[in-house]
Order: C-alpha cells, then sequence, then structure tokens
C-alpha cells in the first residue's frame, strides 16, 4: 500500500465524496421526479406490481392447451410429453375421440405446476403443437400442494399472452383461493 | 410553579427532539441508504393509502416489534437481561441533556436558558452519560448466556474504552480555548470572530480535534464502520438473544447515541446554536452595516440554526455508516489506541502551544 493508502483518511474521503455524489445526484432526479419531470428517474427500481418490465416473447411461461376450432382439445393424449417431462409432473388419461377421423383426446391433462421445471421439453416434443407456454402468466401460487394442479379444463381456457408479452386471459385462481 | 413549567418545558423539548430523532432515524437510514445505492428504500407502509414516503415505516417496526414474542434464553439472568436494553437506552436519552439548543429566551423578565439542565460540568456529564451507556450493553452480553453475545460485550466495552479516551482527549482542545466545561459558554466562545470576519467555530480553531472527535464519536456509536461488536455477519454480538422491543431498544439507543454525538459535535465544533454575524439584537456584518431583529426572531432562527446542524452531521454520519466497510476487531482497537489517542494527546499540546503564542482563551 503507498503511504496515502495507509493514512486511510484521504480514501475515505474519495470514498465518501463519490457516494455524496449519488446521493445529491438522484435527490435532485427524485425532486425533478416529483416536480413532474416524469423522464428523471433517482433510481434503478422497477416498483413490481406496478411496474413490469417488459417479458421475453421467448420467456416460457404458465402452459396452455391449444383448441380446434370446435373447442375441443388439440391435443391426442399422445403421451409424448407425459415420456419426456424430467419432472413428471404431466399426467394424462387417453379417451376415445367422437370423430373417428382423430385417435384419441385426453380425458384427464393435468400438470402439477409445483413439480413443473419450465425446461419447456414438452412443448419441443408434442407433434400436434397441442400445448404451449406463451400465455405470458408467471405469478401462479397456491397455499397448498394440490392448489398448484391445473387440470385441462383450466389450461383449455387460457390465450395466449398479447403482443407486449402481457398475459391476455386472467391468472387461474387454484381451488384453495378460490372465495 | 412558573420555574416548574419551564424547567419541564426545557426538559420536553429536548426529550422529543431526541426521541423523535431517533425514531426517524430508522426511516433516514433505510432511504438514505437507498439514494446513496441509486435504489428507492421501504415505501410501502400506508395509511389509508397514503404512503408519504415511507414515513410510516417507524411507526410499522414499532408496531412489529412490540407484537413480537419477547423471549428469554433459559440459562440467561433474569433480571440483568430484562434491564440491559432499558440501561443502553436511558443513558442514551439523557445523555442530550446539557448540550444547548439556543441562547438565553427573555421572555416577561426571566432569562431561561435553552437546554435541558444548566451544568457547570456539562461536557463531563455527557461524557460520563455515554460511557455508562456501555454497561447495558455489557449487561447484555453477559446475562445472555451465550458465547457469542460475551463476545460482542466484550468487544463494545473494549471498543468503548478506547473510543471514549480518544473523545476525552480531543476536545481537550476545545475545552482551552472556550476556557470552560459549561457547553454553554463553549458555544458562546465560538462566537466570537477571528480577524474580524471569520467564525470562531471549532472546526476553525481546532481542525484536527474534529476529525479526531467524529471518528472517536461514531466509534463511540457502534455503527459501521466500528461496528465490531455487533458485527452481522460474524458474531450477531450482544444482542443476540434478544427479541421484539428489547432489540429495537438496543437499535434505538445506537440512534440515539447518533444524535447525541452529532449534537455533540455541532455544539463543540460547529458552533451550536450560532449563526455568523448573528448576534443579540439582529445581524451585524463584518463589513459594517446591521439588520435589527426582534429578540424572539432571533432565537428561533438560533434554535433553528442547531436543528439543521445536527441534521447535516447526522447525514454525515450516515454517509460514513454507509460508505465504509467494518474494521476489524484488532484494526479498531490499533486506530483507537495507536491512532486518535496519541493525535489528541499531540493535539492538546499544539493547542496549549497556540495559546500561549497567541494568548489565553478569548
Amino acid at each position: 500500500m503507498k503511504l496515502l493508502q495507509r493514512f486511510y483518511l484521504v480514501e475515505v474521503v474519495s470514498g465518501l465524496t463519490l457516494t455524496a455524489a449519488h446521493f445529491f445526484r438522484n435527490m435532485g432526479l427524485h425532486i425533478a421526479h416529483a416536480l413532474g419531470r416524469t423522464d428523471a428517474r433517482g433510481a434503478v427500481t422497477i416498483q413490481y406490481p406496478e411496474e413490469r418490465r417488459p417479458y421475453s416473447p421467448r420467456l416460457r411461461s404458465l402452459h396452455r392447451l391449444v383448441r380446434r376450432e370446435d373447442g375441443s382439445p388439440r391435443c391426442v393424449a399422445c403421451m409424448m410429453c407425459e415420456t419426456v417431462c424430467p419432472a413428471h409432473c404431466i399426467y394424462i388419461v387417453a379417451a376415445e375421440h367422437p370423430n373417428p377421423e382423430i385417435e384419441k383426446v385426453p380425458a384427464r391433462f393435468d400438470i402439477d405446476l409445483g413439480k413443473c421445471v419450465f425446461c419447456g421439453y414438452c412443448v419441443e416434443a408434442c407433434p400436434e403443437d397441442a400445448i404451449r407456454m406463451d400465455t405470458g402468466i408467471l405469478e401462479f401460487s397456491s397455499y397448498s400442494r394440490d392448489g398448484m394442479i391445473y387440470t385441462k379444463e383450466t389450461l383449455l381456457a387460457l390465450e395466449p399472452a398479447g403482443a407486449d408479452g402481457r398475459p391476455t386471459s386472467p391468472v387461474p385462481i387454484p381451488a384453495d383461493r378460490r372465495p | 410553579m412558573t420555574d416548574l413549567g419551564i424547567a419541564f418545558g426545557r426538559v420536553a423539548f429536548v426529550m422529543l427532539f431526541v426521541l423523535n430523532m431517533g425514531g426517524l432515524l430508522t426511516w433516514v437510514e433505510r432511504k438514505q441508504s437507498a439514494i446513496m445505492q441509486d435504489r428507492i428504500g421501504a415505501n410501502r407502509a400506508s395509511i389509508f393509502g397514503f404512503r408519504l414516503m415511507g414515513l410510516f415505516h417507524p411507526l410499522a417496526d414499532a408496531i412489529k416489534m412490540l407484537t413480537k414474542e419477547d423471549f428469554r434464553p433459559a440459562r440467561a439472568d433474569r433480571v440483568l437481561f430484562g434491564l440491559a436494553p432499558f440501561v443502553s437506552v436511558f443513558f442514551a436519552l439523557v445523555a442530550f441533556a446539557s448540550i444547548p439548543f439556543g441562547d438565553v429566551l427573555r421572555v416577561a423578565g426571566r432569562e431561561i436558558p435553552l437546554q435541558a439542565v444548566t451544568l457547570n460540568v456539562g461536557i463531563l456529564y455527557v461524557f460520563a452519560m455515554l460511557s455508562l451507556g456501555v454497561y447495558g450493553v455489557m449487561m447484555a452480553g453477559w446475562s445472555s448466556a451465550n458465547n457469542f453475545a460475551l463476545l460482542g460485550g466484550q468487544r463494545a466495552a473494549a471498543l468503548m474504552i478506547s473510543a471514549e479516551i480518544a473523545i476525552g482527549a480531543s476536545i481537550m482542545g476545545v475545552v482551552m480555548i472556550g476556557g470552560s466545561l459549561n457547553m454553554m459558554d463553549i458555544v458562546r466562545a465560538q462566537g466570537h470572530l477571528l480577524w474580524g470576519w471569520l467564525p470562531a467555530w471549532g472546526i476553525v480553531t481546532q481542525p484536527l480535534a474534529f476529525v479526531l472527535f467524529l471518528t472517536a464519536g461514531i466509534a463511540a456509536t457502534k455503527r459501521i464502520p466500528f461496528d465490531t461488536p455487533e458485527g452481522e455477519s460474524e458474531i450477531i454480538g450482544y444482542f443476540i438473544e434478544y427479541s421484539g422491543m428489547k432489540f429495537g431498544m438496543f437499535a434505538m439507543a445506537d440512534f440515539l447515541e447518533t444524535v447525541v454525538i452529532a449534537g455533540m459535535t455541532t455544539s463543540l465544533f460547529l458552533g451550536g446554536w450560532q449563526i455568523p454575524y448573528l448576534v443579540a439584537d439582529g445581524v451585524r456584518f463584518p463589513w459594517g452595516g446591521a439588520i435589527g431583529l426582534p429578540h424572539l426572531l432571533v432565537v428561533l432562527l438560533q434554535v433553528g440554526a442547531f436543528v439543521v446542524k445536527v441534521c447535516a452531521m447526522i447525514f454525515f454520519m450516515m454517509l460514513v455508516r454507509w460508505t465504509l466497510p467494518r474494521f476489524r476487531y484488532d484494526q479498531a482497537m490499533r486506530l483507537g489506541w495507536l491512532g486518535l489517542f496519541p493525535l489528541s494527546i499531540l493535539n492538546i499540546a499544539l493547542t496549549g502551544l497556540g495559546l500561549l503564542l497567541w494568548g489565553g482563551p478569548a
């Protein structure tokens, strides 16, 4: 260490100058913001529930099941996603489809989001493009493990996110939090 | 009866000032650190939707702490464990009593000195109270039946001794120039003008002592960079076994000590309630010319000046607290005993030499 650094006081003053400069610059920006200059920002903070940062279009969010034109699921219950899932969080029960052109339909399609690792393999594996992770919904939580299990009906009702990446369908409320 | 009322009023003013400042400092600490670090800081607590820049957070904290479980370890000393936080807060609170916050107020033929208690040995009183404050910390450390707490208490005692010695020695120069141990007299002595224009504030006449006193004073508050007694990341410290409001009282004692040290620095080195060129009957500029002001306005200005100076000192101490990293225990000891203490002695010698050469106390 140089002699000046060993003396410490000089370094203390230079450090205090730096932090004080930050303080007064940010304080000025905060005051300017309060006086109506909305472009002046004294902090890098994003005030989360009111303010959100833009989501990437590639973001893997809550799954949804894609519908056919008649509203039935596009899924043919081929079990590809269930097989590829590394977390074993997908549970499918297959059933006969009334239309003979279509082989099968899921009688049940449950995703346990408490186990899901959001790897997106199910979307990759699907030969029918029947499952997607583009709802933009990230804020699902529950007071119980059962509340994290999302059923076929819930997943079918979801819509893809808008162009701004924001969810267009309401966040599904798990059973244990329904009023 | 009137005398009693006046005495009560003086004490109440100081008490409310110090207590409110102590409570507000929790808010200042959060907000100032946030602004220094490009953040926003706590702003969520609200009453009827009003957030007031997070000013309700101290209130929310108090409610939280009062409603928490007051836990006492099974092997802790029942009496001392309960007493320690109160001792800590009490001595931090009463230390402010002899710091003057204004000149003499003349109302209806009475002369009211604006300090809670007029003491001839005011400085010694503040030191005594600050030193006694460490007993609370030591009691907490010892009575908790926890080795980390004991370690913290022992560190606090060692740090306090090394800091107090440096504080006591560094203000000797101010006392020599002021010629009195009475805080009021010391502040008055700083009202003189050097060479006809420079206020003889302690920071001008005793620059070395100012740096030494401030360093030792920050050490006496046990806050970063001298928080070895707490050392959150290593031993957690003397209050490790405390919870709820008792823990809050230790934190509060630290804040109160910050206010006391800020008040001391203001009184001894920043001219206390003095405003440059403001005398008892108005403003008198050194280049001639004067503006007459009513007595009450002068007194109000002086009290306001004192409060502003204390707030500025608190700002500075917070700036230090949020800028510097913690000293290691041995570094803090070395700084106290091998740095601050010899320099304070040197300062006494230099002051004596100066007084010998340029005349005695003014």
